[in-house]
């Protein structure tokens, strides 16, 4: 028997002003144990329906069913229940920067486990050297670059085991080395927790090397899915474009604007 | 024509008027239920006392300088200026008397609520501010620890609990700074000087009323502060200008706290 997806967007709509709708009956499946993508501009929806799957958001419309449970039915208990199972890296880490690494790390063992503490130490070296920093547990969130602090917050999302992962612009800012660890680290967690994950994005060449399925988004809405390389080949103008990188296409270069020489107060514009 | 111009004129400012009414008590609405879920939700900050007592650090040590220096010096002024007074009256051996009453019953609690807001509020609506910048708080949410009992709740129970040791502490070192401009520097009988504020201090009337002062003003300014930082608009901008209202808003509740307490405490006590 088949594995129910472990969520299920089912024709959501939500908008932060009732006029001005972000999703617009967003329709999607997220299969067990797999790596999907849900790529767009900024300003398409995605961050917002990652939102809608963490529960920080409910559906003004549409069902949104994450790990079995509608996420507008649960009450605060449970909603931190199903939190618990589910880890999320932020786009800059979000690291507490009053605590050290090792605290950062050992902060979600400490909250929602009574493990006597020199079992926490030894999950904490387990997390941090599988993120490659465990000699870096000492130092504080200001003194890790970029590359460093997303993995750290990538150890301490994992801390728990979570069975759903969620990324939010995992590759903003990073450097190629960085980019590279922490796409491996992405996939070899995912494989080695048997953990499901969301990657939210806009650089598209670098998901589409990890990832198995893709979702595009546009204006709020779902407008292609496939398999990586169906998507590399798709003849749809906005997600050839995307795709692309290109400069003109369903999305225009140019802000609407008044005519050009109009503007300029040219002679006869 | 003129006239119906007027009339949307006015019809635009008595809308604009009405939303500022109506977003200022929707405000006061939202800030008195987080106070209400805070206090609710005060568990762990009490049953981890550790995390109280760093924020006990934080918003009372740090603020030991600034509250010691204070009081020495607004002591040492009322020293001078109670003195001049005074001895045209022929009243100088009062002056203790006049520098423990000013300080324990209205300058203690007030200057050190005033120096509190400026020196810890704006640091603590900073702090929760720029950690719901930077996504610390909605990082703690998904990991499903409640931000208001783990972040809020421990910095609000520090700053309540430090802010009357610190009125007690600046009145204590006034006393001093009276006694070593009016006694040490001026002259006035030592004896006189501590016998009569002795006499004239009373532990109800006086150094408790000005301890209860202190605690209003206590949870007072910590619940704005905490308040304006969890309800910051998540940018530099929006920290910044949450951090003056902090201090503007603190200030200012602090003296109308001032008067409606006195009043109550002070005048129904002489009419009895």
């Amino acid at each position: 028997m088949q594995q129910s997806p472990i969520v299920e967007i089912q024709n959501v709509s939500f908008g932060y002003e009732a006029a001005r709708p972000v999703l617009r009956e967003v329709t999607l499946a997220i299969p067990r144990g797999s790596v999907v993508g849900i790529m767009g501009q900024s300003g398409c929806g995605k961050t917002t329906l990652l939102r809608i799957i963490m529960a920080a958001y409910m559906p003004t419309a549409g069902t949104a069913r994450v790990l079995g449970a509608a996420t507008s039915t649960l009450d605060r208990e449970r909603l931190y229940a199903m939190r618990r199972r589910m880890g999320m890296l932020f786009q800059f880490g979000a690291l507490f920067t009053d605590m050290s690494v090792y605290d950062n790390v050992a902060f979600p063992l400490h909250e929602h486990t009574s493990l006597p503490e020199e079992l926490i130490h030894d999950l904490v070296m387990l997390k941090l050297q599988a993120v490659g920093l465990r000699g870096a547990a000492h130092l504080m969130p200001a003194e890790l670059s970029g590359g460093m602090a997303r993995r750290v917050a990538l150890a301490r999302s994992t801390a728990l085991d979570p069975q759903l992962m969620l990324y939010d612009e995992p590759f903003t800012g990073l450097d190629p080395i960085s980019f590279g660890v922490i796409v491996r680290l992405i996939r070899e967690l995912n494989d080695s927790l048997g953990a499901t994950s969301i990657i939210v994005t806009h650089d598209v060449q670098e998901a589409l090397g990890v990832v198995d399925y893709v979702y595009f988004m546009a204006a709020g809405r779902v407008i292609a899915q496939g398999v990586p390389d169906e998507v590399r080949g798709a003849d749809e103008p906005f997600v050839h474009q995307f795709v692309n990188g290109l400069r003109d296409g369903p999305v225009p270069f140019h802000y609407p604007a008044p005519e050009y020489g109009a503007d300029l107060e040219l002679a006869g514009s | 024509m003129q006239f119906a111009q007027w009339l949307e004129h006015a019809r635009g400012h008595l809308e604009r008027l009405g939303n500022r009414v109506t977003s200022a008590v929707w405000r006061i609405g939202f800030a008195s239920r987080f106070l209400a879920y805070l206090v609710m939700h005060s568990g762990t900050a009490l049953r981890r006392f550790r995390l109280t007592t760093a924020e006990i650090y934080f918003a009372g040590v740090l603020s030991l300088i600034i509250i010691v220096v204070s009081g020495l010096f607004v002591g040492m002024v009322l020293g001078l200026q109670g003195y001049e007074t005074l001895q045209r009256f022929g009243a100088s051996e009062s002056l203790g008397v006049l520098v423990a009453l000013s300080l324990v019953r209205e300058l203690g609690p007030v200057v050190a609520g005033l120096l509190f807001a400026s020196r810890a509020g704006s640091a603590i609506t900073a702090e929760i501010g720029l950690m719901k910048a930077t996504e610390q708080i909605s990082a703690m949410e998904m990991m499903a620890v409640d931000p208001i009992a783990r972040v809020v709740a421990p910095r609000f129970w520090g700053g309540v609990l430090s802010m009357p040791l610190l009125a007690a502490l600046f009145s204590a070192m006034g006393v001093f700074g009276g006694y070593l401009v009016g006694v040490q520097l001026i002259g006035v009988d030592a004896g006189a000087f501590w016998s009569q504020m002795q006499a004239a201090v009373d532990v109800r009337n006086d150094i408790m009323n000005g301890v209860i002062k202190s605690v209003v003003f206590g949870i007072a300014v910590t619940w704005i502060s905490v308040f304006e930082g969890y309800d910051a608009v998540p940018t530099a901008e929006g920290v910044s200008r949450a951090t003056t209202r902090t201090v503007v808003t603190s200030s200012l509740a602090i003296l109308a706290l001032d008067f409606v307490l006195t009043a109550l405490m002070f005048t129904g006590g002489n009419k009895q």
